[in-house]
């Protein structure tokens, strides 16, 4: 890598900071006898790799300190059962969030959907009653709501967006009406990198009383988050997009809310008292985590946000930035590739389509020079429909990409040009 | 490394992905499948004319990436004018070609060499396995349509 990342791109020591991620020096494709490619990672929005202070957490924590939580009087429970809470604050804060007890630790973003949409769905949707989407919405933002379409007979209504992928605020004001039970939609699009104007949607909405969720698994990553600013009702994310462990997600929902929710799955943990004649169940936030948690990966988000924290919030999202006009810069230069997304102010997410080459074909040309990003639908297929596409080549980055990466990218671009003669 | 791309990527492979033969919808014929890959979206058509137990035409429309386009170009070249039996040995055959070692690939029936000299040039696909599905899109198509299916997904190869 060259030195020049470091005194272009001043917010973060990029080169530093990638000595964090142990995977980062890896090369790939090596055979017998011939050194393999160095790892250029451009697919953080599927999954961002994780720094040695999240693996280092988790092993530490699973060599002294692992015993189940909530359950037993013995050393080691208490131990861990206190610094699992205290990564609850952590996450509160993280969000700005009133209090930790707003707080629910789930198995991912798709879980936390799932659980809004089958627990405050089911209970306060009724047949007739309109939920809003966009049209940039992930399939976990779409198919729990379409489950729900199924059994309670609701309507689904849907934000389009414009050309440079922009939510159209007029709709979404038409949308709304007295029908509206729950707004959900992404802060930030994975395909497109549309970062989406939470606060405006909130305030919309709540002209009305109608609460609204934001799919917040890629905003989260890319910038400072303030729930309470946004007035958001619910707000998810998921741990392994933001340098933290797979099978852990958070919902966000305001305590009110919460408090008036029923169970989202029954088991130990989450009750007061169990009795055949009936059973209570706890309050908030235990009340939606039946069963043993994820313990150590809990453990292992709360690492990963002390580490964005030691870098900080603002500084990441410089770098990013930077990242994302140079390379958006320097893919442009390529002929024939169009760039599906160019809202203002959108996060580190590049979809492109290259004329004449199929996205699969170009994911297993750059594969070969070293190059990882996703190529297909990103689930998101309404989306792919609207911008008339098909699959894409999806580049994303994260914190520790550099500009040399991005270049990496473009190079192995011309190759694959090369390649089909396109 | 780049030796194994220009091995999948031949120059025949490129034509036939830029240019897929048999690229249409014949008016008789009597037999359809759709192939699907819902990972990436690809999505074939596969049209067969059986005539007394004869593929007496094949063709396909659809979209895809290059793999999968020129596989199924090549398909359609291949099969035509073969029995039933024969398209099925054919589609054995290349399976094997696709995702076995050369010593763990069975006998599936005779296939000329000409035949098996056109199934190779695909066969580059076994070193990249993410992309078999591509390679065996149309051929499962086809052979769902043989069999009386109207469809093939990529979930069940
Ligand atoms: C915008 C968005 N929402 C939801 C998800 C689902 O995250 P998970 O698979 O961790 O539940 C993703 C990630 O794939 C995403 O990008």
């Amino acid at each position: 890598m060259p030195n020049a990342d470091a005194i272009l791109s001043p917010a973060l020591d990029v080169l530093r900071v990638r000595e964090d991620f142990p995977i980062l020096s890896r090369s790939v494709h090596a055979r017998k006898g011939k050194p393999g490619k160095p790892l250029v990672y451009l697919d953080s929005g599927a999954s961002a790799q994780k720094p040695r202070q999240v693996i280092q957490a988790m092993t530490r924590f699973l060599e002294e300190d692992y015993s189940n939580i909530h359950r037993g009087v013995h050393f080691l429970s208490q131990t861990a059962t206190d610094q699992f809470e205290a990564v609850r604050i952590k996450v509160a804060r993280f969000i700005n969030a009133p209090s930790d007890r707003c707080i629910v630790f789930t198995r991912s973003s798709t879980e936390a959907i799932n659980l809004v949409a089958a627990s405050y769905g089911r209970t306060f949707l009724n047949e007739g009653d309109e939920v809003i989407l966009s049209i940039m919405e992930h399939h976990a933002n779409i198919v729990p709501w379409q489950l729900l379409q199924a059994e309670k007979k609701i309507v689904i209504k849907v934000v389009p967006c414009d050309d440079d992928g922009v939510l159209d605020l007029d709709a979404y004001r038409d949308l709304l009406s007295d029908r509206t039970k729950l707004v959900a939609i992404t802060h930030c699009s994975n395909v497109l990198g549309t970062v989406t104007p939470a606060k405006t949607i909130a305030a919309l909405a709540h002209e009305r009383g109608v609460p609204v969720l934001f799919d917040g698994s890629q905003a989260v990553v890319h910038g400072p988050v303030d729930v309470q600013d946004i007035d958001a009702d619910f707000y998810v994310f998921t741990a392994h997009k933001l340098y933290g462990p797979t099978g852990l997600g958070v919902l966000y929902g305001k305590y009110d809310l919460l408090k008036r929710m029923p169970p989202y799955q029954g088991g130990g943990d989450m009750i007061e008292s169990v009795s055949f004649a009936g059973t209570t169940f706890k309050p908030p936030p235990s009340r939606f985590e039946a069963g043993t948690p994820p313990i150590t990966e809990v453990i292992g988000l709360g690492a990963a946000i002390d580490y964005i924290e030691s870098l900080g919030r603002e500084a990441i999202a410089a770098h990013e930035h930077d990242l994302l006009q140079y390379a958006t810069q320097q893919l442009s230069q390529v002929s024939g590739l169009r760039i599906i997304g160019t809202a203002p102010g959108k996060g580190p997410i590049i979809s492109f389509a290259l004329d004449g080459v199929h996205p699969h074909d170009v994911g297993t040309i750059v594969d070969q020079y070293g190059v990882a990003v996703r190529v297909g639908r990103h689930c998101a297929e309404p989306l792919a429909e609207r911008f008339e596409v098909g699959p894409t080549v999806r580049a994303s980055f994260g914190l520790y990409n550099t500009r040399a990466e991005a270049d990496a990218l473009v190079e192995s671009l011309l190759a694959v040009k090369e390649f089909f003669g396109a | 490394m780049m030796d194994d791309l220009r091995e999948l990527y031949q120059e025949v492979i490129l034509d036939h992905g830029k240019n897929p033969r048999n690229f249409r919808h014949p008016d008789d014929s009597n037999r359809q499948a759709k192939g699907e890959n819902p990972m990436c979206g690809d999505r074939f058509m596969v049209y067969l004319t059986v005539k007394d137990g004869v593929i007496e035409d094949v063709a396909f429309q659809g979209r895809g990436c290059a793999i999968s386009t020129a596989s199924a170009s090549m398909m359609t070249e291949l099969v035509r004018g073969k029995t039933a039996a024969e398209a099925e040995t054919l589609f054995a055959t290349f399976h094997d070609l696709c995702t076995k070692d050369d010593d763990e690939q069975g006998d599936h029936g005779p296939v000329d060499e000409d035949s098996r000299e056109k199934l190779m040039v695909m066969s580059g696909v076994r070193q990249f396995p993410v992309r078999v599905k591509c390679a065996t899109l149309a051929w499962h198509a086809m052979n769902a349509a043989l069999h009386g299916q109207d469809s093939a997904s990529s979930d069940q190869f």
